[in-house]
């Protein structure tokens, strides 16, 4: 790594859009890009169609009719929860853009429900359904796709981000795409906790924005934990709207429950397990439930449990910054970054323009992918077209390649590392009740974790891209507990100890940025909308 | 996580091994994929809603288990399961065209607190 760039790479390509990460967000910017006659490729590190939170699971989808009424509503029921940091101007272009993106899936064949009446019913996505769907799109496109190609830097030049290079994880090749401009879609990072889908999903995008030089923001709302059965990889917090919870000796918790209530489930956790049943949903409640999400009965089907009938030992699993609202920050509407030629889109950007501090699920991150990665597509497809005859001349190097490698890393050492960013933070001590004393501990510890990995070199490919993600990971929490002792207060889903209450003063959206040294600072432009009636 | 690649039904499409984003199988010289990467498996079931034979279980558990062996996972129905569930195969019909999300929402709707 480092030289990529100089070397020759065994795959080189040159496309006017490069598109990091085939979830929704990548597949949307990639299909938009390609509508805009720009060519087009498409790199993921699994495969585009499997990767990532949507693929394996179902989601609702914020689409909302366009009635003033209705989308009101829509746009006032969230802001409360996260604590008056999202802007209507942006809800209600993807309000917009969701709705047509929804509508086009339907053209294109996506099998939506229809009901007695013949009315279709476009609120929700089966994952992979969905996402075999955008893979085919984006190839009849004509979009060259790269599965298992993981990126591991970006290139740049003094004009800015023109291309990205990273490993072939089949074969142990090298890969480099220059483009004229760059979509980081690579989704958000859940630190390997193996929420569903979520295992690739490590902060990679956010260390190469990095450090080409992006900014991040709202990275304090990143400890978004979600429900699942202990046995199981399966979280879908949402089903857990008709969930008792009970102790041991099958007494509810009092105030335990999937939204408000995930603090008590958490505390009680601490001490002992916890065991949950849906026996709030009716007899139509439980068979729409198995229609609605298959993949949420495949554990307890292949187990033996009836989770409607019988008690089952729940956990929390670190969902971080994927169901957090934190990640790259957007300087405008276009989704670019604050550098030249690099865009960002889907969970790997920040979703606080619509969702604030705080998302419950999946309906806002569905919209906020399919319409923020239309965005990037079309602006990054205009400007690599721009950019003109000075692309051919351009010989962009590696944006990382200033780190200095000082030792070779074992898959061992690898392995110890990410071990050690996640005991930092998995602990609910740590992450979800939050203090100046622990963060601040914390913070020591990851920073002497940097100082090792930021100059370890892998000896191999895939040890390469595990080592990039120890690196990424590592990055991502210093960056999330850096901005979580900068908000003294408790907003969104940032819970404070020592700040129980939310300040007035304090309304504002928080950037943090910088590798070695990690720097915090309060956005400059001012919110759109007042905060009211906080309580 | 991945338990089983069936050597009697894999009809060696390496299927499996494209489509694991945590890329768990190897291509092997008989042609049946290998697990070789157990560990990365991350337990999303997207291999087994790919094998167009039914050839793969993956088990619940996050972490290796003692999983039936093959003649039980068939007996009992549960190879292929998942995918006859999401409608995928021939002579099958989405199962996406009847996802009732919309009358979870409606009855969240009426519920208070929603």
């Amino acid at each position: 790594m480092g030289n990529a760039a100089s070397i020759r790479s065994d795959v080189e390509l040159t496309a006017d859009v490069l598109v990091i990460g085939g979830g929704p967000a990548g597949t949307w910017a990639a299909l938009t890009a390609a509508a805009q006659g720009a060519s087009v490729v498409l790199v993921d590190k699994g495969y585009c169609g499997t990767s990532g939170a949507t693929a394996p699971s179902g989601t609702g989808v914020w689409y909302v009719e366009p009635t003033e009424e209705q989308r009101e509503a829509a746009m006032k029921s969230r802001e409360a929860l996260g604590g008056y940091l999202a802007d209507r101007g942006w809800m209600k272009r993807v309000l917009d853009r969701t709705y047509s993106n929804m509508n086009d899936l339907a053209l294109a064949g996506y099998p939506f429900p229809v009901d007695d009446e013949g009315k279709s019913y476009r609120r929700s996505l089966q994952g992979p359904e969905y996402m075999k769907l955008m893979r085919r799109r984006v190839r009849k496109a004509g979009v060259r796709i790269l599965d298992h190609s993981p990126a591991l830097e970006l290139l740049a030049d003094e004009h800015g981000v023109g291309g990205a290079s990273g490993v072939r994880t089949e074969t142990g090749e090298t890969w480099t795409v220059k483009a004229g401009a760059v979509i980081i879609a690579s989704g958000g990072c859940a630190f390997l906790s193996k929420a569903l889908g979520c295992n690739v999903l490590t902060g990679d995008g956010y260390l190469i924005a990095a450090e080409a030089g992006a900014s991040l923001s709202g990275m304090e709302f990143s400890n978004a934990y979600a429900i699942s059965p202990t046995f199981s990889t399966v979280t879908k917090t949402a089903f857990y709207t008709w969930a008792t919870f009970y102790y041991e000796d099958g007494t509810v918790i009092e105030g335990a429950g999937s939204q408000q209530g995930r603090s008590v489930i958490a505390r009680t956790l601490q001490t002992q397990p916890v065991y949950a049943r849906l026996d709030r949903a009716t007899e139509d409640m439980r068979s729409w439930m198995r229609a609605a999400q298959p993949n949420f009965f495949l554990s307890f089907d292949r187990i033996g449990i009836d989770p409607f009938t019988q008690l089952f030992p729940v956990t929390l699993r670190l969902e971080g910054t994927v169901r957090g609202t934190g990640g790259i920050h957007l300087i405008d509407e276009s989704c670019a970054t604050a550098v030249p030629g690099l865009y960002a889109a889907g969970d790997a950007a920040t979703r606080q323009f619509i969702c604030g501090g705080f998302t419950g699920g999946g309906s806002h991150n569905a919209a906020w992918a399919m319409s923020s990665g239309s965005w990037a597509g079309e602006a990054a497809a205009v400007y690599a077209v721009t950019l003109g005859g000075r692309r051919e001349r351009r010989e962009p190097k590696g944006a990382g390649s200033e780190r200095q490698v000082s030792a070779l890393a074992s898959a061992g050492d690898v392995q110890e590392w990410t071990a050690a960013v996640k005991r930092e933070v998995e602990p609910f001590d740590i992450n979800l009740f939050r203090t100046e004393a622990t963060l601040t501990q914390s913070v020591g510890r990851l920073n002497g974790l940097w100082r090792t990995v930021q100059h370890a070199l892998a000896p191999n490919a895939s040890d390469a891209v595990k080592l990039r993600e120890a690196q990424a990971m590592t990055a991502t929490a210093r960056w999330m507990y850096a901005s979580a002792l900068a908000r003294r207060e408790t907003r969104g889903m940032h819970k404070r100890l020592d700040y129980p209450g939310a300040d007035a003063a304090q309304h504002y959206r928080l950037l943090t940025g910088g590798l070695d040294e990690i720097w915090v600072k309060p956005e400059t432009a001012a919110l759109s909308r007042l905060e009211v009636n906080q309580s | 996580m991945i338990e089983l690649v069936s050597n009697t039904r894999c009809i060696s499409c390496g299927q499996c091994v494209s489509v694991c984003p945590t890329r768990v199988f190897d291509e092997s010289p008989s042609g049946v994929p290998v697990i070789a990467r157990q560990d990365d498996c991350q337990t999303c079931f997207m291999c087994e809603l790919y094998c167009p034979v039914d050839a793969l279980y993956v088990s619940p558990h996050d972490h290796p288990i003692d999983a039936p062996g093959e003649t039980a996972l068939a007996e009992s129905g549960i190879l292929g399961s998942y995918r006859e569930q999401i409608g995928w195969g021939k002579g099958r019909s989405p199962g996406a065209a009847n996802d009732t999300s919309y009358l979870m929402f409606k009855a969240m709707q009426r519920t208070p607190g929603h």
